[in-house]
């Protein structure tokens, strides 16, 4: 029979993808739009239970890359699998929940309408649908048109529905969008709560703050190239250490003895040292031996933000 | 897992995912607006066209557009119960395809403004599937229509019968199934195309738009050329208005002062039966094709 070894080495490929950690696992992930490289070669790993961010400016490619992972657009090249199969195939959508870009619902239907029919096209019972909308504090406005929602009601039925089911992994494509602030802190709880109850979640984002508030791991892209994959605090490098002595100069020539001439940063009348906050003791000890007076020592740690807007600015400088 | 079990496993999760979208489809056609307004508007057209005029012609003595030359006596047997296999189908070549056609189109081509087909297409069934499910509860409401348009011929024959105190004459049983099972095919065929022009446009509004100008208008124009032109004339053979008005015009017939719009006597009623087959078979296919195959935004 011509197909069985193929589908022999189609089902090992499957088998070397089941790692139990991990969840999705795409390979060279491309997708060309003409001239335009929406996302190229997006290697990422999601394990799991955890909360992965994928994190990037709007048009970096967020959204083209779940498509790919769910099924819903065919990659150029490479390759994605999710719970160990090739991604998008029946067997492993009925294992996930999606929201990507938007809600797409029924308008005419309520929002309590629209749930039952994905219920139905899940093969789920219809007692999940009043547990979903409760989860997202719609409740009590599941009998309302889905046209009358605002955008936040909207994006909340979105995640409703991709939760229906308690799914092995949850796919959020900026979910806080359009939500006010209360609703986001809600939707960040929900998040944080799936994933401590086992799920694993994937969520986009443009919001810096939002992922590192919330996710385990984070994957950056920007122009379709995932520039760096790792935890937010790998990410963010550490924390470091901040120090305002006089007179300036002599503060400025001590530091540099312990961090090394590169090491010490001035910001005004602060120095930022690249010190981790256990050698404190030691750097206070030679200012105080050098004659500095100590009015201030601190440490601080990089924001997301600052770490993005760093290896964003790095690529643009490395493509010119 | 052998071949032979992996193989029945997945006809079986096939089948399920097919059946879980036929219901999920039934749900959300069921409780939209615009498919009971669609299917209203037949209603009213066949009640217009089929009895309120020919009636009121026959009352008044005045013909119209509709039943011109016409003689009083055969004015109400048309609105008599024995001409219910007729009136049942005489406005489905043109007003009742039209319409299906509209109802097909709205079922395929709303889900891509709305985004709907991108959320179903991540619930599970394959995509396979979910076109069995949609194309299913779409059939489930043609046959409705064709069901609900015989019971609506024959309330409305009564009631006319009843106001005339005419004898009920009942029509053949067999010569009502004919006419159902005619109905069904062209109503059939004119909702699939309209699926497949939805699903090509991704879209209503020009699937409509462009659905309805072929129906009433470019299939009528392309058979006047074919009386001038060989090519276009054979053409115009396989052209589902051709299939659809030529199979009703097998049953209730062309002659006569009054020829109904869209009826026609090009090909037999096997031909056209056959033709009209062969679009049920085709569109399922092409719509298969393309939804499988495309990128969803």
């Amino acid at each position: 029979m011509a197909g069985a070894p193929v589908a022999a080495m189609v089902d090992g490929m499957n088998l070397n993808h089941d790692d139990h950690d991990t969840v999705v696992r795409t390979h060279q992930l491309t997708k060309r739009y003409g001239d335009r490289l929406a996302a190229d070669q997006v290697s990422l790993t999601v394990r799991r239970g955890e909360v992965y961010g994928f994190l990037g400016p709007n048009g970096a490619g967020k959204t083209t890359t779940l498509r790919m992972i769910l099924g819903l657009v065919r990659p150029t090249s490479g390759s994605a699998f999710v719970l160990g199969k090739r991604a998008g195939t029946a067997q492993v959508n009925a294992r996930v929940g999606a929201l990507v870009e938007g809600p797409g619902f029924y308008p005419y239907l309520s929002g309590r309408d629209n749930l039952r029919v994905m219920a139905r096209y899940r093969g789920l019972p219809e007692t999940v649908v009043d547990e979903a909308l409760v989860r997202v504090d719609l409740g009590s406005r599941g009998g309302d048109k889905f046209k009358s929602y605002s955008l936040g009601m909207k994006q909340r039925l979105g995640v409703a529905s991709a939760l229906m089911g308690d799914p092995d992994l949850v796919v959020l494509d900026e979910p806080t969008n359009g939500l006010d602030p209360a609703g986001m802190v809600d939707m960040r709880r929900l998040i944080v709560d799936l994933a401590r109850g086992g799920q694993t979640v994937l969520l986009s984002s443009h919001l810096l703050d939002e992922v590192q508030e919330i996710c385990d791991r984070v994957g950056v892209i920007n122009n379709g190239v995932l520039l760096k994959e790792s935890t937010v605090s790998e990410l963010r490098g550490g924390a470091s250490l901040t120090v305002r002595g006089e007179p300036v100069d002599r503060a400025l020539a001590v530091a540099m003895g312990v961090a090394g001439d590169d090491g010490v940063h001035l910001d005004g009348d602060r120095m930022l040292i690249d010190l981790t906050p256990d050698r404190a003791p030691e750097l206070v000890r030679e200012l105080v031996a050098g004659g500095v007076q100590v009015h201030e020592v601190g440490s601080v740690e990089r924001t997301l933000e600052e770490v993005f807007f760093e290896m964003t600015r790095n690529e643009l400088e490395t493509t010119r | 897992m052998s071949a032979t079990t992996k193989a029945t496993t997945v006809e079986a999760s096939t089948m399920t995912s097919g059946i879980a979208s036929t219901k999920a489809e039934l749900l959300r056609l069921r409780k939209w607006p615009a498919v009971w307004i669609t299917i209203g508007a037949w209603m009213a057209l066949t009640t217009m066209f089929g009895y309120l005029f020919n009636y009121l012609s026959y009352k008044t003595g005045d013909t119209s557009f509709s039943n011109e030359g016409e003689t009083a006596g055969s004015l109400l047997a048309d609105v008599l119960p024995a001409n219910v296999p007729s009136v049942l189908l005489q406005g489905m070549p043109m007003f009742g395809g039209a319409l299906m056609l509209v109802l097909g189109a709205l079922v395929a081509g709303n889900g891509y403004g709305w985004g709907t087909w991108k959320t179903v297409f991540t619930q599970g069934p394959a995509r396979p599937s979910v076109l069995a499910g949609s194309l299913s509860a779409l059939t489930a409401f043609v046959v409705a229509t064709v069901l609900a348009t015989l019971v609506l011929c024959l309330g409305l024959s009564l009631l006319v019968a009843a106001v005339e105190s005419q004898h009920v004459v009942w029509p053949a049983v067999s010569d009502l199934g004919t006419s159902l099972g005619a109905g069904f095919l062209v109503m059939e065929t004119w909702a699939l195309i309209g699926f497949l022009i939805g699903t090509l446009a991704r879209g209503p509004a020009l699937s409509v738009g462009l659905g309805l100008v072929w129906t009433l208008v470019v299939e009528n124009l392309l058979r006047g050329v074919g009386q001038l032109l060989g090519p276009v004339e054979t053409f115009t053979k396989f052209l589902p208005g051709t299939g659809g008005g030529s199979l009703v015009g097998s049953i209730v017939g062309t002659g006569g002062p009054d020829p109904t719009p869209g009826v026609l006597d090009v090909l037999g009623g096997g031909q056209a039966s056959a033709l009209l087959l062969g679009y049920l078979l085709l569109t399922p296919v092409l719509a298969g094709w393309l939804i499988t195959r495309r990128d969803v935004a």
